[in-house]
């Protein structure tokens, strides 16, 4: 799983059926000082997550499947927590 | 899945037997603010997308879902046309 920051919300009405319902999030990956990296992620939402809120993001076909709970769904990603706190070691 | 803009369609005469009948649009990745990031890939398309629409898209086994029960050779496919989006 990585971090990431909930940065948009996205709307799309012709979608694959497995997709109806399920919140279509923009993430962007952070490392865990905060700071962006790599490209923003569209992420299905399966925890209630909302913008700027730090998550936590599956990003493989099968766990993002089955966050959404849907089978045969064509995701790659999705957000699986919200981020209470973070401890790190420099 | 990201975030991509339709920039073209490719035609391949030879292909595996399995692609039969599928469309393969390029597509260019965008960032959250809707600038290009990365290189153009190909990808299948199940949803109807066009040239110069703006689409999410699938990496990886899931590509081929839409199509199932054939198992189409795809790593990237458009599953959805994007309306629109904001950001913070």
């Amino acid at each position: 799983m990585i971090l990431g920051r909930v940065v948009g919300q996205v709307v799309a009405t012709r979608k694959r059926p497995q997709f109806e319902g399920a919140k279509l999030l923009l993430v962007q990956p952070e490392t865990p000082q905060g700071e962006a990296v790599g490209a923003t992620l569209l992420t299905v939402d399966s925890v209630g997550a909302g913008v700027n809120e730090r998550v936590l993001v599956v990003l493989e076909g099968r766990a993002a499947g089955e966050a959404l709970g849907k089978k045969g769904a064509p995701v790659d990603a999705a957000i699986v927590g919200i981020v209470d706190q973070l401890e790190y070691e420099e | 899945m990201q975030l991509a803009r339709v920039i073209g369609d490719v035609v391949a005469t030879p292909k595996d037997a399995l692609l039969e009948g599928i469309t393969l649009l390029l597509v260019q990745p965008l960032g959250a603010d809707g600038k290009d990031v990365g290189r153009p890939l190909v990808a299948v398309d199940s949803v109807g997308a066009g040239v110069g629409e703006t689409v999410f898209f699938v990496r990886g086994k899931e590509a081929s879902f839409p199509f199932y029960p054939v198992e189409v050779p795809a790593d990237a496919g458009i599953v959805g046309i994007v309306d629109h989006w904001s950001t913070r």
